[in-house]
């Protein structure tokens, strides 16, 4: 086991209640060997980008399953810019619907994975970002 | 980091998690403004509430103008080496507060309950300023002793009704802990569960002067007199200079409603107190130190010897023991002898 863990925020922002996803994607990152961070239900904008910054994260992947994500994600990525953490890798998780994605990836958004994505792929697409490894 | 900018403290202790050599330099820069925090070590089984307690007495320390860091220690899976580090999920009323810093840590394969690098992102911490440091680990195995050498003040929880009979309750914890907590006190059993613990502190050993950790009062009748006891005895400790034993208190919480939790804070400041006029603390820091060093002596010789001695030849002393050609104390003097010929013959030529 390498010593250089890869360190995840699972956080589900705004008023979204169902968090079986983020919990099934969180227990599949711990057993691909990352440290999760798992911030649960009803985090703010403010507050994910707090436990960002201080648990010094390689990414955070949000889910959202309400539909929230264009009036969430501009906000987030400011508050990541404004404190030097545009390098943190961000993923969503959830229902977007496809015209959205674009206009996500443009504000900074690496992936969006929609329902059915495997976890394996996830996992993958996570080590990529971070270590730049390409997993066949 | 040392001006408290938040980014810095936490980039730096992933620095200290990841790197050893870049860590000894950290180490190194910043020890010199190490020793002021008070370091609470906080552990308990699973379930106990300890996440939640730690959300309390943060909220609490912080009305009493306290900056509080909290380091919360998960354990990493054996078979994955990743960990699900889940204890911020209970201290989301933590946010928003500039003068509370939350770090989440997995073991990452220490079996002590604490992450090796523990100790040095408590000095992080500690040098960047903040008074009250917090470490909350799971009590498991020897995890209670691990927390008693890096805290200055053990606090150990238990919850009633958790499958737990009372003479289950270990032994350990009555050495170490200088602060007893049963939370989720409004549940049926909890009276048995504190009643238990006072009696056991009771019988347990006799006063010694030397004792490391929860002094134990030679003659004491009624345990919910510990508290008034200790916040007024250290207080007139100061006054006198003198000191009477630490007694240790067995206090009621319901975490989840705040009930308790001011008082746990004040038996925390009193330990304080106590440490500080009884000149325990300056003790306590002798051992933690003494401690580090003999840890830290440890690895970087078997550091040093692993790389003194070639691979091979190593690997032939271990066959010839599992052979029972040589026994292992023969096999690590020659082994001793070759790092120290290889070490001499470095001197002569440099």
């Amino acid at each position: 086991m390498d010593q250089r863990k890869i360190r995840v925020l699972v956080a589900k922002p705004g008023l979204d209640g169902h968090d079986r996803g983020a919990k099934v994607v969180a227990r599949a990152l711990r057993d691909a060997g990352m440290e999760v961070i798992y911030t649960g239900l009803r985090q703010t904008p403010e507050m994910i980008c707090e436990a960002a910054l201080q648990e010094d994260v390689d990414v955070i992947g949000l889910s959202i399953l309400s539909g929230a994500h264009m009036a969430l994600m501009p906000r987030i990525m400011a508050l990541l810019a404004e404190n030097d953490m545009s390098d943190v890798a961000v993923f969503i998780g959830g229902i977007v619907p496809n015209d959205d994605i674009p206009q996500l990836k443009e504000i900074g958004v690496l992936e969006v994975f929609g329902p059915g994505t495997s976890t394996a792929n996830i996992v993958s697409a996570i080590r990529e970002a971070v270590l730049g490894e390409s997993v066949l | 980091m040392r001006s408290g900018h938040r980014r810095s403290i936490a980039r730096l202790i992933t620095i200290v998690e990841n790197d050893e050599l870049a860590s000894r330099q950290a180490v190194a820069n910043l020890y010199a403004d190490t020793g002021k925090a008070h370091i609470v070590g906080i552990t308990g089984p699973p379930g106990s509430g300890k996440s939640t307690l730690v959300n309390e007495l943060a909220k609490e320390f912080r009305k009493r103008s306290c900056r509080v860091g909290i380091v919360a220690i998960d354990p990493s899976s054996p078979f994955s080496g990743g960990a699900l580090l889940g204890d911020r999920v209970r201290m989301q009323d933590l946010s928003g507060d500039s003068g509370i810093f939350i770090r989440s840590m997995a073991s990452r394969g220490s079996l002590g309950g604490l992450a090796k690098m523990t100790g040095n992102v408590v000095k992080i911490l500690d040098a960047a300023g903040y008074d009250i440091i917090l470490v909350e680990t799971v009590g498991a195995g020897q995890a209670e002793v691990d927390i008693a050498s890096t805290a200055h003040t053990t606090l150990v929880i238990e919850a009633p009704g958790m499958g737990d009979e009372i003479q289950t309750i270990k032994a350990g914890i009555l050495e170490i802990a200088d602060i007893l907590v049963v939370n989720k006190a409004d549940r049926p059993g909890s009276e048995r569960t504190i009643t238990a613990l006072k009696v056991m502190i009771h019988m347990g050993a006799p006063a010694e002067p030397d004792r490391h950790h929860g002094k134990l009062a030679a003659t004491s009748e009624n345990n919910s007199d510990n508290m008034e006891d200790n916040a007024t005895s250290s207080k007139t400790a100061a006054s006198k200079g003198d000191h009477s034993p630490w007694e240790v208190p067995v206090l009621a919480t319901v975490a989840v409603k705040g009930e308790g939790v001011s008082g746990v804070v004040d038996q925390i400041q009193a330990h304080k107190r106590f440490l500080m006029y009884s000149g325990e603390w300056q003790k306590r820091e002798l051992a933690r130190s003494r401690q580090e060093i003999g840890q830290l002596l440890q690895a970087e010789f078997v550091k040093q010897m692993a790389s003194a001695v070639p691979a091979a030849e190593q690997e032939a002393l271990i066959e010839a023991v599992a052979e029972r050609k040589i026994d292992p104390y023969t096999a690590v003097n020659r082994l001793f002898a070759h790092a120290a010929d290889q070490a001499w013959n470095r001197l002569g030529s440099g």
